[in-house]
């Protein structure tokens, strides 16, 4: 296992699981949450600063940047325009180039737009940014944005924050197979076991947010997800056994009595 | 005395009234906001945070200052 390397756009990273840093109580909860998870990279927003409240706190005064990655998103967008201007300042905060990218089309379902993913995908690239990109289940798409120079792939299970855990194995598994860059299942997970079945799919990473922040125990949550991982990849490189559809006995059938 | 002329511009989407030809970086400084921290536009074009105080703020103008905050 020490050699089976997380690597996304030539960075190298341990943990396998991304978390959000959205949704929790307070940001000392969050800080603690990610800390359990042993998440290296962590989802941020950019928002405006509260003029008004200048004693709010500030999530980087509780997660240190120079030690968790920060991986600036669009969330909240709903086409290219507003998802380039968002990257482009936070590019500007402090020289982020990894980005998450997530262009929404619906605001009830929350599913990824993709014509303008695409297209903010391209732009994104040419601009010099690592573009990791939130998107459908769909395996053309998936290609065309690897075409398009993503630096990772990131389907959604399902809807995101409803956690329904995967809801179409088949596609995320055709995925798998038809790409090299970095698969991260991203939104919708519901607990810690869908996450063993994305890695157990052959997925690289689990982006979660909800599933953790929303849990009742959040810290517990963290913890087993992070557990769910590690056991998902294992798994996986293992190499399950094939499935039949009758009985095989464990025991030897020699020597029967 | 003769009296400071003002000017309306909107900082995160808040109308504030500033003396006329203020320097976008006193207002910054006004607000203490970390600069390592955010990122600043105005009127949609990114500025460089070094040249804050070259910047003479005009009639109008709209600032945006942003930062992380915790997201999925």
């Amino acid at each position: 296992m020490s050699k089976d390397k997380f690597i996304i756009a030539k960075r190298n990273f341990k943990s396998r699981l991304i978390v959000g840093t959205g949704k929790y109580k307070n940001m000392k909860e969050c800080a603690r949450a990610i800390n359990l998870s042993g998440a290296e990279i962590v989802t941020v927003a950019v928002r405006r600063v509260n003029i008004v409240d200048k004693k709010k706190p500030l999530l980087m005064d509780f997660i240190d940047p120079k030690k968790i990655t920060y991986l600036p998103n669009t969330a909240g967008c709903f086409n290219s325009k507003d998802a380039l201007r968002t990257l482009r300042l936070a590019r500007e905060i402090g020289g982020w180039k990894l980005v998450k990218l997530e262009v929404l089309g619906d605001k009830k379902n929350l599913f990824p737009e993709m014509i303008e993913t695409l297209k903010s995908t391209e732009i994104l690239t040419k601009e010099g940014f690592q573009v990791m990109v939130y998107c459908n289940d769909d395996p053309l798409m998936a290609k065309r944005l690897e075409n398009s120079g993503a630096c990772a792939i990131m389907p959604l299970a399902a809807p995101i924050g409803s956690g329904l855990g995967i809801l179409n194995q088949v596609n995320i598994k055709i995925i798998r197979n038809q790409t090299k860059l970095p698969l991260i299942i991203d939104a919708g997970l519901g607990q810690a076991s869908d996450a063993t079945i994305a890695m157990e799919l052959g997925c690289d990473g689990v982006l979660v947010n909800t599933a953790i922040a929303k849990a009742k125990k959040p810290f517990d949550m963290a913890l087993a997800f992070k557990n769910a991982v590690v056991a998902g990849r294992q798994s996986y490189l293992a190499g399950r056994i094939n499935k039949l559809i009758m009985g095989e006995p464990s025991s030897p059938k020699k020597g029967i009595i | 005395m003769k009296k400071k002329i003002k000017i309306k511009i909107k900082i995160n989407g808040k109308i504030k009234n500033v003396d006329k030809n203020s320097k976008l970086s006193n207002i910054i400084k006004n607000f203490k906001i970390p600069l390592k921290k955010v990122a600043i536009e105005l009127n949609e074009e990114i500025v460089d945070k070094k040249k804050l105080n070259k910047i003479s703020l005009k009639t109008n103008d709209k600032i945006e200052i942003v930062h992380f905050i915790g997201g999925g």
